[in-house]
């Protein structure tokens, strides 16, 4: 399948990127990876007047130490993400859900900003971006501005991110010491989560201080299991607390509600043990 | 639009339009024909390539986002008439039936073995889940790969110099259009 | 000319194809360019069944680079209707099968216009500004539904039923009456099982080139059957036979969905003669999903009756088959294939089988992979399993009890086929040998005690197929249009090297290694020396092409009567050469002696001489070349036993495949390692109908699996190792005691698959999943809701596609 025919432009700069963005009009899209809006575009399923490039924007790519947080460029690839040693020692759910995402040669292409902007609620990192509490760094016409992940994924398909804004960064606060896990279910290797558990958890001497859950695939968009947590936290770290409070995840009768309990359970005693 | 790119050792200066595909340009533009497309959505892996010594599917990227960069495909892994160890064992562990999967594979294969020199199979399996074949039921892809492991390993014979990807996509001298 | 030191039959040679293929020198059609070509791309209804009530193409014709673009009505008066060659009854309904829908359109996904430009891009662009206008009419989806005639998919046919089918072993007088069995049976067992439709995916999408310089017309064409296919678009298009070649380069796998005559490929051949220009198609993914043909949908009810011990009595089959919306080339035939096996290896003492065919307004379904007889191996092997359940016996062991002893050979059957040959005890000793058959059990009962989240369940699959497709009298018989022979040719080049012409049409499966092998033993040449030639009618002008694990069989037994000509041609002049009477001549390792002497000359020497032909004896016509034509008298009937270990994880309603063991007999193998790769291909596709595969339609008709990222083909990922061995018992119908391995893996796969995931969980109350056992459908299963063919839950994915919009 073949794309319409587009205008493609390639800014040296985020505020040239913005500019753009807001001179080609709404009907514009920015292509980080394209690893979601290529196979659009040749399915014609969209077809934008424009394509705004920002794989040269360099100063989005890769991941920063700032502080009590990291700071995620927006056009870091999967791939990047997986390896980087920042993640692994203070955000090892990203690392885990991302080890997940699509196959190799995708996550050598996808970036971390354009799945979050894709906001497919089958995604894989839309839910621990949730629980995580991380903050979206966005520049537009009047500025930069920061999001929380609470307000960004509003819909199906659909972010808080006007249409003349660009994702820089994403700040995801550091989880230095926690343990994750993520458990995912899918027909096959290839297929979308059907559900999946992204969690994160901190033991101290036996006992749960905090907990992160995060639900991909449940709704329109990702899932905080803050029931789970809260069920979670101050409780020990045993197998009787983890399905009590997996119990929580959903209380429906359907099979993604099910899904949704057992692998919360399933992803917490994993966590735990890890 | 104008754009650069080196294929396979050689570099090519084209007007694309920016809606082509990189899988074709490869084929259509530089009679790259082994790379083959097999389906629209980046499910098949058919179309896998390296960009600048990475695995990614070119029927997922436009002709324009390769500009600048260097492409490996098939047609570029063997030299001087001597295959790359992972066709070798391709072919010595009967990886291949109708073969239209398998450049794909076999490029996904080397990128596998960059990451991972002495891979299990479930490994193998999990390195080539984008990429799916109807013919072999997988079985000898699998031992393939972990027999090219071996052959790749430092002091397993005369292609140890041959054991990084890196290696396969140095540049050689250039000429082009 | 030097002597072969060993053997090559049996040898685990290399391929010679892999050179090309594993260094991307290919040769697929749609690497083909030629100077001038145009490109055509189809648009495609995106409805199931609708009128036509206006086509505006001003917008598209106008478009950049638009050469032409054209409707079902330019093409009304020259495109006829496709081929079906295998009208099954003599009152089979069969409807035009336009090439591109004219007033009316039965299938979403059918060809109503198309466009011919200078790139595929601007081909592409024009077809978004095609406008068509459609009248909606009632769909027909549902089999039984549409058995009803409420609404109908052809109203000029009057009925949705294609044709009714029936073979029963009383009438033909192979055995008793069936409903006497049922009426006099201990237990009578009856169950319902859906097959799915699949899609064939084949992994190289197909491709269609057509050159028509100076009034020859050559077709190149990704398909199975290059000379079925000359054949047939000459009877279409009145284009002369003469002047028709077709080449089929190389193919990127068929498993039948290649075995057609297509409507793009006929599209394109008018194309090219209207436009005096070559003419490319190359399809999309979405575009094959779409518009290729489909496989298996069928529903079956079957009834078994059995004594109380076990023994097995009779066998009832009522099918109800999904023909789609037309009949494609052997669309009617492929549940008839099935018609013989569904008594399988057990000796059944009655048999009735009793197919309709059904028009509905979905892609028309044919060949895949088995055709006919994985559902009927799928069905026995279930029907088996659950007489074992429901009389409380080892499901081995009434496969035992009820199955043909290897003494009893050669065995006619209740459907009235004679197997030459099998001996299921030895394949099934070795099969539960090699997958810890009790260790297994043991284990499967633990966990059953302890209640583990995750049950084991043990499948178990003893199949037999027919297959080396075929007597040609037999297919005759059953009103099949064309023969089942195949040809083989070999030329004695004068310096000792060896062309192969072969009528067969490998796509994959690896003939020019095998035929080489066999020639080289036959002959006492090296297996280098050989070039195998196919899939080009000018070359190998005659052929019936590959499918139905035909080709070494039937066409590998031609080329050893070729062959076998050419030894017996060159022993004449040996005998000549060295003076001697003919019947002192020996002939070993290529080189012809006298016996008793040392007086020798070499193959290469007396080929030499009958091309010079300086000095031939009185009569021979110099050169050495020959052909054969073999005709087989009977089927071949690989069998084998598989096992199958399944984890089925309770909470989720996942499976994981454990443990796969697959003892396959297909009689005497040439070359081992392509043997394996059959059959390892051959177990993922049957695996992947038990748990992952089944093309879906809304409830419009529209598919809404037109893409790999909804069509679940599995990867490596989602497979287990497989463990294969082999026992052969030589076919007797052929020299070589070749049976076929193509379709065998698939055939025995399936019921393997789903006995074992029922077997993990039938201790919990169930007693059927539908196919593909989806984690939704089991654990819905478990949880004991009457439904469990639930639709499915949404998982992401692209969901229904837009077919106007699946093109490009």
């Amino acid at each position: 399948m073949i794309p319409a025919e587009f205008k493609y432009l390639f800014p040296s700069t985020v505020d040239e990127a913005v500019r753009m963005l807001a001179e080609e009009g709404e009907d514009a899209k920015v292509i980080a990876g394209g690893q979601s809006l290529v196979p659009v575009l040749r399915m014609r399923l969209a077809a934008p007047t424009a394509l705004i490039d920002i794989g040269g924007l360099t100063e989005l790519t890769g991941v920063r130490d700032d502080g009590d947080s990291l700071l995620i460029g927006a056009m870091t690839t999967h791939y990047e993400v997986q390896r980087d040693h920042l993640v692994q020692d203070h955000a090892l759910l990203l690392k885990l859900v991302t080890d997940t995402i699509a196959d190799p040669q995708i996550r050598h292409r996808g970036t971390f900003g354009g799945s979050l902007c894709h906001a497919d609620p089958a995604g894989d990192l839309l839910a621990p971006v949730l629980a995580l509490d991380a903050v979206m760094i966005i520049a537009g016409p009047s500025g930069r501005r920061e999001v929380p992940a609470s307000e960004f994924f509003v819909d199906y398909f659909t972010t808080a991110l006007g249409p003349d804004e660009i994702l820089l960064d994403v700040r995801v606060p550091k989880y230095t010491g926690w343990s994750a896990h993520y458990e995912k279910l899918n027909r096959v290797a290839q297929a979308w989560s059907i559900v999946a558990v992204a969690a994160a958890v901190q033991v101290r001497d036996g006992t749960v201080s905090a907990a992160r859950v995060g639900l991909t695939n449940v709704g329109s968009g990702p899932v905080r299991a803050v029931d789970v947590e809260a069920a979670l936290v101050g409780q020990p770290a045993s197998a009787e607390v983890i399905s009590e409070a997996a119990l929580r995840a959903s209380s429906g009768d359907g099979y993604k509600d099910n899904l949704a309990r057992v692998l919360t359970g399933r992803a917490l005693t994993a966590a735990v043990a890890g | 639009m104008h754009i650069s790119v080196n294929v396979d050792g050689v570099t090519y200066a084209d007007e694309v339009e920016p809606r082509l595909l990189l899988v074709h340009y490869l084929r259509e533009r530089l009679s790259k024909t082994g790379t083959v497309v097999g389906c629209d959505t980046g499910n098949c892996g058919a179309c896998t390539v390296h960009l600048d010594g990475h695995s990614v599917k070119s029927c997922q990227m436009l002709a324009v986002q390769a500009n600048g960069h260097d492409v490996t495909t098939i047609e570029g892994l063997a030299r001087d008439g001597k295959l790359h160890p992972v066709q070798e064992a391709f072919h010595s562990n009967h990886a291949l039936q109708c073969g239209f999967c398998t450049p794909g594979m076999i490029m996904q294969a080397i990128d596998l073995l960059a990451d991972e020199s002495d891979p299990d199979d479930e490994t193998v399996r999990k390195g080539l889940e984008g990429n799916l074949c109807r013919c072999t039921g997988y079985q000898n892809i699998v031992r393939a790969v972990q027999d090219a492991a071996q052959r790749m390993k430092p002091g397993a014979g005369p292609d140890q110099e041959r054991h990084s990807d890196e290696h396969v996509t140095a540049k050689q001298p250039v000429g082009g259009e | 000319m030097t002597a072969t030191a060993e053997p090559e039959v049996g040898k685990a040679r290399l391929r010679k194809e892999d050179a090309r293929l594993i260094t991307g020198q290919t040769r697929w059609t749609d690497n083909i360019q030629l100077t001038g070509m145009l490109h055509m791309a189809v648009l495609r209804s995106p409805v199931a069944h609708a009128r036509i009530t206006n086509i505006d193409v001003s917008r598209a014709t106008a478009m950049p680079g638009v050469a032409l673009v054209l409707t079902g009505e330019d093409f009304a008066a020259e495109q006829g209707s496709l081929p079906c060659a295998w009208p099954i009854t003599e009152d089979m309904k069969s409807p035009p099968a336009p090439a591109m829908a004219v007033d009316r359109v039965n299938f979403a996904g059918e060809a109503v216009a198309l466009v011919i430009a200078d790139s595929a891009y601007h081909a592409a662009d024009a077809l978004e500004a095609i406008d068509v206008d459609y009248e909606d009419l009632p769909v027909v989806l549902d089999l039984e539904e549409a058995l009803r005639d409420n609404d109908l998919v052809h109203p000029d046919l009057g009925t949705n039923k294609c044709a009714t089918w029936i073979f029963d072993s009383a009438e033909a007088g192979a055995g008793t009456n069936v409903e006497d069995e049922i009426a006099a049976a201990d237990v009578v067992i009856e169950r319902t099982f859906r097959q799915q439709r699949l899609i064939p995916a084949f992994m190289e999408p197909r491709s269609v080139v057509v050159d028509s310089t100076a009034g020859m017309f050559t077709v190149w064409s990704a398909t199975q059957i290059p000379h079925i296919l000359r054949w047939m678009l000459s009877a279409v298009t009145g284009i002369p036979e003469h002047r028709l070649r077709v080449i089929a380069p190389d193919v990127g796998g068929g498993f039948g969905g290649k075995l057609q005559v297509t409507p793009e490929e006929l599209l394109c051949l008018l194309v090219a003669r209207r436009m005096g220009r070559p003419v490319k198609w190359t399809e999309t993914r979405t575009e094959s999903m779409l518009s290729a043909h489909h496989g298996r949908d069928q529903l079956q009810k079957i009834t078994l009756a059995a004594r109380r011990d076990g023994t097995v009595t009779g066998l009832k089959v009522e099918l109800l088959a999904d023909m789609g919306a037309y009949l494609r080339l052997v669309t009617p035939g492929v549940p008839i294939l099935g018609a013989f096996m569904f008594n399988a290896i057990y000796k059944f003492a009655a048999y009735r089988f009793e197919c309709t065919n059904v028009f509905t307004n979905k892609v028309p379904t044919d060949a895949y992979r088995g055709a006919g007889r994985p559902e009927a191996t799928f069905a026995i092997e279930r029907m088996m399993d659950e007489l074992a359940v429901e009389l409380g016996i080892e499901p081995m062991k009434i496969r035992e009890m009820n199955w043909i002893k290897h003494e009893e050979f050669p065995f006619t059957t209740v459907a009235g086929l004679t197997y030459d040959s099998g001996n299921y005890e030895a394949a099934t000793a070795r099969a539960m040998e090699l997958f810890g058959y009790d260790e297994l059990r043991e284990e499967q009962a633990r966990r059953r005690a302890s209640g583990d989240v995750k049950q084991l369940g043990i499948g178990i699959s003893t199949y037999t197929e027919m297959c080396g497709l075929a007597p040609s009298r037999v297919l005759g018989a059953l009103r099949y249009g064309a023969g089942g022979w195949e040809t083989a040719s070999i030329r004695m080049l004068p310096t000792g090297k060896v062309e192969v012409i072969t009528g067969t049409s490998p796509h994959g499966q690896g003939h020019e290694t095998v035929w080489s092998q066999i020639v080289a033993d036959r002959l006492g040449v090296p297996f280098e020396d050989v070039e195998v030639l196919h899939g080009d009618t000018a070359t190998s002008h005659k052929g019936m092409d590959s499918y139905g694990s035909r080709s070494l069989a039937v066409g590998g037994t031609a080329l050893v009567y070729a062959a076998d000509k050419v030894l017996a041609k060159a022993r004449t002049l040996a005998a000549h050469m060295m003076e001697c009477d003919e019947a002192d001549v020996e002939f070993a390792s290529g080189s012809f002696s006298v016996r008793g002497t040392s007086t020798a000359r070499t193959l290469g020497d007396v080929v030499l001489a009958a091309h010079v032909a300086h000095d031939l004896p009185e009569g021979m016509e110099p050169g050495m070349d020959a052909d054969a034509t073999f005709d087989p008298d009977n089927f071949s009937y690989p069998h084998g036993t598989h096992l199958c270990a399944t984890e089925v994880d309770t909470e989720t309603g996942m499976v994981k495949i454990v443990r796969y063991v697959a003892v396959d007999d297909v009689g005497t193998v040439v070359n081992p390692l392509i043997v394996d790769g059959q059959v390892h291909g051959g177990l993922a596709q049957g695996i992947a109908q038990a748990l992952y595969e089944e093309a879906t339609h809304d409830e419009m008709g529209t598919l809404t699996s037109a893409t790999f990222a909804d069509y679940l083909v599995p990867c490596a990922a989602d497979l287990p190792a497989f463990l294969t061995d082999r026992t052969a018992t030589p076919a007797t119908s052929n020299p070589l005691g070749a049976k076929g391995v193509g379709e065998a893996g698939t055939i025995a796969s399936t019921p393997a698959v789903v006995n074992s995931v029922l077997d993990a969980v039938r201790h919990l109350g169930v007693r059927d999943i539908e196919m593909p056992m989806s984690p939704e459908r089991v654990w819905t299963a478990l949880r004991g809701r009457e439904d469990s063919g639930a639709g499915e839950v949404a998982a992401g994915g692209l969901g229904s596609i837009d077919a106007q919009g699946g093109q490009s």
